[in-house]
């Protein structure tokens, strides 16, 4: 087999056993790998209904046939479960060192099923697999329980890891690998947490099979070659990061403020790329096999040195909570790296907890104990909470269960800015058409990764289209979800479209794996793969009623700044999504659509 | 008239991030603030013109707010 290493290990943590079974070749080409296996495997092994943070449900971690191999930024793993912050799909993707040498030890894929008794983690040296106690590490930080187990393990084995917040089953635990890299959404750390398994330590010294060793290296050097001489993957981004889409944002007007209250800012430079890059930055901190290197490493005003923000981190504890002090975002991104959280949704609930305040529901009563304030703009409090959050300690403890369930715990979940109970990201949709499609439908819930229409619509990759109009935008977004799909599933990076298109990756595959796709078969696998997560979605009770949006966005118009005087439209771009999507107009994957993907087992 | 440029990335090397222009012309388009400033059209990969897509032959009005942004993006 080439690419895939055909190995699954099942481990079950109830009675800490394993078996390493075949990996089915036929359905690991027809889902491509990663992503699309995950969700695949997923829905054939549990019942989509079962309570997320129950010992029913598996945790499935899961490489590409392009993990571990040489193709630019081929180091990508999924995690694939039940989301307990969503009730979704989950499927959370990271990047860094861990997946390249998980892929390294022989496996594609783990499935972790049951729940130990005990705090656990498991040691695997290729094929060598063992279970040990992890008392001594539970309630330790990422960077300590790393460097611990590294120790007592192999000072060169990857560290996959909760923090604190997984532990204690906030539904907005990441999972976190290499220290500062994480499967961030979803809540997917705590259903690590739940299942008392603390870590993942790996050392591989496998190597990937290749089809065509010497055209996939060719074709490698040829895409490396693309991205360093495109503009962004090889200039903008490298340079400055994600974070240089602050001022693109806010001077476009859709960069959310205050809980998406506006969406434009007088001061968002002083929490801008160009800032970040000019006062912080250290050096650049890049994943495995990237020539891009967008990650950061910044030094904070006491002088530690750390992972840096991304873009919507910047927002999240930045604009959203109206705080414009950059140490104190990147100290908030370094805790939330640290305890085990995803930085948009716990930037954004407190945002969401700070319009509370505003408007009466949370009582100064409330947070007394916690010495902390709600107050906008307050850096300070920004931080505070954010441990609090990562411990569940005071009043971080409804807040560490996310903006949804806090906001209607005071009646008013229409505060929550979130889809599928999962925080909407740095964008607001009331001036990008499209890109509110994505968050709309997004299968697991508010996320502007899974299809970003930013590039069209914003940044004119790989053409430039008007972000007011409603005209083609519903076949855009599905072409961009059915693309990203692709993209994780095969175990790169969605920044590789800026330079790659569709031809590049089946050149990839190919040369990889063996002559499967065309671009016609790639794209259809990567429809398969949305469809099949919208199955899952269904199964679980989650209907189409959920592809909306809050309801500020489709009835409030932006107050102020450049998109002033728009609301969302989704009314009028839905029907045409599902319609392109060959889906009923209640969202739901026709029988002839079913047929056309190979999915018929589920027809119903 | 008065219009005022905003410039970001790699723009703001060995210029001010922000000015503020005085231009006594009768027709004012971003493409002269651009010969100006001796930034190459080619450049320019975002221009917006208070907030919104602009062209470089877009004729500008007194308090126009010019945004521009070399080849940059993330998500």
């Amino acid at each position: 087999m080439y690419g895939y290493n055909g190995k699954i290990l099942r481990v079950n943590l109830t009675d800490k056993t394993f078996k390493v079974e075949a990996l089915d070749e036929n359905k690991a080409k027809k889902f491509i790998g990663c992503r699309g296996l995950g969700v695949k495997t997923l829905l054939e092994e549990i019942d989509p209904t079962i309570d997320a943070l129950s010992p029913e449900n598996k945790l499935i971690i899961v490489t590409g046939p392009l993990t571990g191999a040489p193709m630019p930024t081929g180091g990508r793993y999924m995690v694939v479960t039940k989301a307990p912050l969503t009730g979704t799909i989950g499927i959370s993707n990271s990047g860094g060192k861990w997946g390249a040498e998980f892929k390294n030890t022989g496996f594609d894929m783990i499935i972790l099923e049951g729940k130990s008794e005990t705090p656990v983690y498991l040691n695997i040296v290729d094929d060598k697999i063992e279970f040990r106690d992890a008392n001594h590490v539970w309630g330790k930080l990422a960077l300590e329980t790393t460097e611990i187990l590294t120790k007592e393990t192999n000072e060169k084995a990857k560290v996959m890891c909760i923090g604190p917040a997984g532990e204690k089953l906030s539904l907005m635990a990441a999972i976190m690998n290499d220290v500062d890299r994480a499967a961030g959404r979803g809540g997917v750390g705590a259903v690590m947490g739940s299942k008392n398994l603390k870590a993942i330590v790996v050392k591989g010294s496998g190597k990937i099979n290749l089809f065509d060793e010497e055209k996939a290296k060719k074709i490698s050097a040829e895409k490396i070659k693309i991205l360093r001489n495109d503009p962004v993957a090889g200039g903008g981004l490298p340079t400055y990061g994600t974070a240089i889409l602050v001022n693109i944002i806010n001077e476009n007007g859709i960069h959310p403020v205050r809980n998406f209250q506006k969406s434009y800012t007088d001061e968002a430079d002083k929490i801008s790329g160009e800032t970040l890059t000019k006062d912080c930055l250290v050096r650049k901190n890049p994943c495995y096999r990237c020539p891009i290197a967008c990650g950061r490493w910044v030094k904070l005003d006491d002088g530690t040195e750390c992972g840096g923000p991304e873009y919507e981190t910047l927002w999240s504890f930045g604009s959203d909570c109206d705080v414009y002090d950059i140490n104190a975002v990147n100290v908030a991104n370094m805790l939330c790296n640290e305890y085990g959280l995803d930085t948009i949704s716990a930037g954004a609930t407190i945002a969401a907890a700070m319009e509370l305040y505003q408007k009466g529901y949370i009582k100064d009563e409330d947070i007394a104990a916690d010495g902390l304030s709600l107050n906008w703009g307050d850096a300070e409090a920004v931080v505070g909470w954010t441990k609090k959050m990562g411990l569940r300690e005071g009043f971080g403890d409804k807040l560490a269960d996310g903006s949804y369930r806090l906001c209607e715990s005071y009646g008013v979940p229409e505060l929550s800015m979130s889809v599928k109970k999962q925080e909407l990201p740095a964008y607001d949709p009331r001036g990008v058409q499209g890109h509110g499609i994505t968050y709309a439908v997004n299968n697991r819930g508010g996320c502007h990764i899974k299809g970003y229409m930013i590039n069209p619509e914003i940044l004119g990759y790989p053409e430039k289209l008007d972000r007011l109009s409603l005209d083609g935008k519903a076949a855009y977004a599905r072409v961009f979800h059915d693309l990203t799909a692709v993209i994780d599933s095969l175990g790169l990076c969605i920044f590789t479209t800026f330079g790659l298109g569709l031809q590049d990756y089946v050149d990839m595959y190919n040369s990889v794996v063996g002559d499967v796709f065309d671009g016609d078969s790639l794209m259809l696998a990567g429809d398969r793969i949305w469809t099949l997560e919208k199955i899952f979605n269904l199964k679980a009770g989650i209907d189409s009623s959920q592809d909306t949006l809050p309801k500020r966005l489709l009835q409030d118009p932006i107050p102020e700044g450049p998109t002033k005087g728009y609301v969302h439209k989704l009314s009028e771009l839905l029907p045409e999504y599902y319609e392109v999507r060959g889906w009923s107009k209640d969202g739901i994957p026709t029988e002839e659509t079913l047929k056309k993907l190979g999915l018929e087992e589920y027809i119903e | 008239m008065k219009i005022e440029v905003r410039l970001f990335a790699y723009f703001r090397e060995g210029r001010d991030k922000k000015l503020f222009l005085e231009i006594n012309e009768d027709e004012v388009t971003p493409r002269y603030i651009l010969n100006k400033l001796n930034i190459e059209e080619k450049e320019v990969s975002i221009l917006l013109i208070n907030g919104r897509d602009g062209k470089a032959t877009t004729t500008l009005k007194d308090g126009d707010v010019v945004s521009l942004f070399p080849p940059v993006g993330g998500g």
